[in-house]
């Protein structure tokens, strides 16, 4: 290899970024996170140009000015975006962390109107709650994957919405919990609410201090841990594991338990979060849509490679975004322009193995130009260029 | 000066931890058959990708016809005239036959495909060339062999005329071989020049004009395969001289350790059973070899003992225990290894990295783990030492993702785990596919060396010299059914291929070995 002054240290950069595994996909995904932002503002710029620029800004620094609520808006869709990731990681789609999500709210809010329990620990049963809740959920399709090799995927979205169904029912026959005047649930007690980290103006909470660890455990299961071998080498190639004597049914099961709880962690986290406002709480809409959060984890979770850490920053980038674009409305945009730019996120992210090497490539030329230009004997050809 | 329709000059490319080829150079001349001999890992798939555009060298040049050219992806080799047909195949499993032919050169009018036009050309050049394909099976269902054919007509159906085969022998049946022999000899006489890789030195010295050796990354030289011998070939390769023929002790066999009782099995595909009431045993200390022709239910027979799939009627004992029904952990844990034929879909997850799949038959083992976490130092280590042993290389050690394995280094990693792995029975399918004829050579003694430590060996192999050189007996399975019994010193090639081929038969139930 040659050797010179400047850019054998850029070029070894470059290298060292784009051949590393983990490297390449962050920067992909940043590449994805740009190209969203700028499609973004293009529509913006088509919808009102005299707003576009304070507008955009808004999206792009409105966030800042609201970091509680930034993670308050995390918590949910992170665990929801670790119930699809997790469940990804086996090869298994989880689009049912919607039902799992609303099944866990409503196990909650059980366990918070209809059981007495002291203060200290009235709110962690509801917490439990929640993830029983989410499992139940998620152990159905896992056991028909398991045993009868139904597709996930069918059985997931009928849960989303045999959940959904079930659980505005049962909300709406329950005198204790709902006020049919408000088509709300009543306000919760203030034991059953997850104490508040103490950020006036906002909801934040405990929960996204859990959320957190959460994910590093899950961290630590994928990849030291035998059940996180078995699990990612049944992602990987199903036949190979079964060669290896690995128990794949039992593994199915498992792991949509786990996504489950994950999710309707999800949803306890977010019914359960205090008000801001003394005397209130969060309540629940018995209003037959399925909830929003479950497809957002779906997001999180592409755009965090479905890896439990990416999925920390991912869920908070989102959540960040999303505070932005609520923002952008007061220069007369609709919030569904956040909507859009997300999407565009998530559809390039999803093309980030060809970006990955689309942008090694791109980076790698450019190396290689700067490389040659500086060189003195010219030895190696620059074979990047040139026609045939 | 000679005229060279490709010419590779002084190519060198490297990946992390590894210099694949390190200032190779390679002339092919119009009209040759130009074999590419090497180690497993000395870099012919790379040397060959780089000219098909799928890597980019660090240095030197492609010329064609003397002229500079520049490839970038393999849409610019094939308009050079440039056809690969890979180690592993790229077909796409769910289309048919034509569609994958046809796939990326479309012929079209106006955005509409136009299939008959592709489906006459198709028959055209398969009737030609004696390429016999169903252009309208579907990839998933046909034979390995007629896989093949389709990735040579793609090439064909491209006008390439520079075509490169990479190992197309290692997964064909010696009749199949046998013919590709003869296709290319007609691509050659027809002018068309190919690039051969294989590890097979008979059938480099059948065909091959010229041959040029790599060994490690570098270039070794180019002989004249008129004015060279095998022995020379395998110096050259691997730098020593190489025993072809393995040293065996006789020995008596001792208690049996696989018995397998009247196995029936359904074919999956037709009416008729794959295997038809099979009867045999493995002892102690002899290597039990079922020869046969590729697809007379050999397959479904070792699916069947190793528990990949059920078996319909019948019995198989392990070690005296009775396994019929066991999951895979338990006849692992009895003392079964097993080496996968498919070692992409069986044996390898190819995007872990070479430890975790040395580790993959006993991660659960308290040497590996404690308390549900696994050991990283001891898998590390583990591993390492393997590697040396069985000498599997790669470029970054044991945190190479397997993946990016040379195919003979991945076959060795298998053998590695297998026969390290506390085992009773060993059954080893195809060994040594794949692999250089010095790894061949080491496979074959720890084949021997397992025997002689006094366990079983059950060998499934299509090769004949393999079949006759290594095993102490031979069953010769035909549609199903075991139809011979021999000693493997006491029999020829030719009765062989006999029983092998459906032509002789004789009653095994009253004759057998295994009963006596
Ligand atoms: N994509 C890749 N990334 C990293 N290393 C690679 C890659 N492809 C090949 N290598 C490494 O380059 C070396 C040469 O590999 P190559 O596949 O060319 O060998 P080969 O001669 O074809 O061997 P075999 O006979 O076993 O097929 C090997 O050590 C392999 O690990
Ligand atoms: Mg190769």
């Amino acid at each position: 290899m040659q050797k010179n002054k400047t850019s054998p240290s850029l070029k070894d950069r470059i290298h060292t970024l784009t051949s590393s595994k983990g490297g390449s996909a962050f920067t992909a995904t940043l590449l994805a996170i740009g190209m969203g932002l700028l499609f973004g503002f293009l529509v913006m710029l088509l919808a009102s140009p005299f707003n576009s620029v304070p507008g955009f800004l808004e999206i792009l620094l409105g966030g800042a000015s609201r970091l509680g609520d930034v993670l308050y808006f995390a918590t949910p869709i992170l665990m929801t975006g670790l119930a699809v990731g997790f469940a990804f990681k086996m090869g298994l789609f989880n689009i049912g962390a919607s039902g799992q999500y609303t099944m866990g709210m409503f196990f909650s809010l059980y366990v918070a109107f209809m059981w007495e329990l002291p203060t200290s620990i009235h709110w962690i049963a509801c917490i439990i709650a929640g993830m029983v809740g989410g499992m139940l959920w998620g152990i159905i399709p896992g056991l028909l994957k398991a045993t009868l090799n139904v597709n996930e995927v069918i059985t997931s979205i009928m849960f989303n919405y045999i959940g959904m169904y079930l659980v505005d029912m049962w909300i709406q026959g329950n005198a204790v919990m709902y006020v049919s005047s408000k088509t709300r649930t009543q306000y919760l007690p203030a034991s059953a609410q997850i104490p508040s980290l103490g950020i006036t103006g906002s909801n934040v909470n405990f929960a996204i201090v859990i959320a957190i660890v959460i994910a590093v455990l899950l961290f630590v299961v994928l990849n030291k841990t035998i059940f996180g071998f078995e699990l990612k080498a049944t992602g990987f190639n199903k036949h190979a594991s079964q060669y290896a004597g690995m128990n794949g049914k039992r593994n199915i099961i498992l792991t949509m338990v786990i996504a489950g709880g994950l999710a309707g962690l999800g949803g306890a986290f977010a019914i359960l979060a205090p008000s801001s406002i003394a005397g209130s709480s969060m309540t629940y809409e018995p209003i037959s849509v399925i909830a929003a959060n479950g497809f957002n984890g779906i997001a999180v979770a592409l755009l965090g490679n479905s890896s439990p850490i990416g999925i920390i920053f991912s869920a908070l980038f989102i959540s960040y975004i999303q505070r932005g674009g609520t923002l952008a409305t007061m220069f007369g945009y609709k919030p569904e322009i956040i909507d859009v730019v997300i999407a565009v996120i998530i559809y390039f992210s999803a093309f980030s193995m060809l970006m990955k090497n689309t942008l090694a490539k791109i980076l790698h030329n450019m190396a290689n130009k700067v490389h040659t230009k500086d060189a003195e004997n010219r030895t190696t050809k620059d074979h990047k260029k040139g026609g045939k | 000066m000679e005229n060279y329709i490709i010419e590779m000059l002084h190519i060198t490319k490297e990946f992390p931890g590894i210099k694949a080829n390190d200032d190779i150079t390679l002339k092919l001349k119009k009209g040759e058959i130009h074999a590419l001999l090497g180690e497993n890992g000395a870099g012919k798939s790379t040397l060959m990708s780089v000219l098909f555009g799928l890597y980019q060298p660090e240095k030197g040049e492609i010329k064609k016809n003397g002229e500079v050219v520049q490839i970038n992806g393999p849409k610019d080799a094939n308009e050079l005239g440039i056809g690969m047909v890979h180690q592993h195949f790229k077909l796409v499993e769910i289309f048919t036959v034509l569609e994958n032919i046809i796939l990326g050169v479309e012929p079209n009018r106006m955005g509409f495909l136009q299939k008959k036009e592709a489906r006459d050309k198709v028959i055209a050049l398969s009737e030609k060339y004696g390429l016999q394909v169903d252009p309208d099976a579907y990839i998933e269902k046909i034979s390995v062999g007629m896989q093949q054919r389709v990735e040579i007509l793609k090439m064909l159906y491209r006008d390439n005329d520079i075509l490169i085969f990479d190992e197309p022998t290692a997964v064909l049946t010696p009749q199949e071989i046998d013919e590709l022999m003869e296709i290319m000899r007609g691509f050659s006489k027809e002018g068309k020049s190919i690039l051969f890789i294989t590890h097979k030195l008979n059938e480099i010295m059948s065909v091959a004009d010229r041959c040029t050796v790599l060994r490690k990354g570098k270039y070794i030289g180019t002989v004249d395969i008129k004015e060279t011998n095998k022995e020379e070939l395998s110096r050259m390769m691997v730098g020593r001289d190489v025993n072809f023929v393995v040293d065996k002790k006789e020995q008596e066999a001792g208690e049996v350790i696989l018995s397998v009782d009247q196995v029936t099995v359904a074919s999956k595909i037709s009416k008729k059973n794959s295997v038809s009431d099979v009867s045999f045993k493995v002892r102690a200390g002899e290597i039990v070899c079922l020869a046969g022709i590729d697809g007379n239910g050999q397959t479904e027979l070792v699916s069947a003992i190793t528990g990949l799939d059920k078996i319909n009627q019948g019995e198989v004992l392990l070690c005296g225990k009775n396994i019929t029904k066991a999951p895979i952990r338990v006849r692992s844990k009895t003392g079964m290894s097993h080496i996968p034929e498919d070692r992409h879909k069986h044996g390898l997850v190819l995007d872990y990295s070479l430890e975790e799949n040395t580790v993959l038959q006993r991660y659960f083992e308290p040497v590996f783990q404690k308390k549900g976490f696994i050991k990283k130092p001891q898998v590390r280590t583990y591993c390492e030492t393997l590697s040396g042993q069985f000498d599997v290389r790669s470029g970054q050690g044991p945190v190479t993702i397997v993946r990016t394995m040379s195919g003979g280094n991945q076959q060795k990693a298998i053998l590695a785990r297998e026969l390290d792995k506390k085992h009773e029975l060993l059954v080893a399918v195809q060994p040594t596919r794949g692999l250089d004829v010095g790894a061949i050579e080491f496979v074959h003694k720890q084949l021997v060396a397992t025997r002689d430590a006094g366990k079983a060996v059950l060998l499934v192999s299509l090769e004949l010299d393999e079949v006759l050189n290594v095993s102490d007996r031979i069953l010769v399975m035909y549609e199903g059914e075991i139809v011979g019994e021999f000693k493997s010193n006491e029999v020829t090639p030719q009765e062989l291929g006999l029983y092998m081929s459906g032509a002789k038969r004789n009653n095994t139930k009253e004759n057998s070995y295994a009963k006596k």
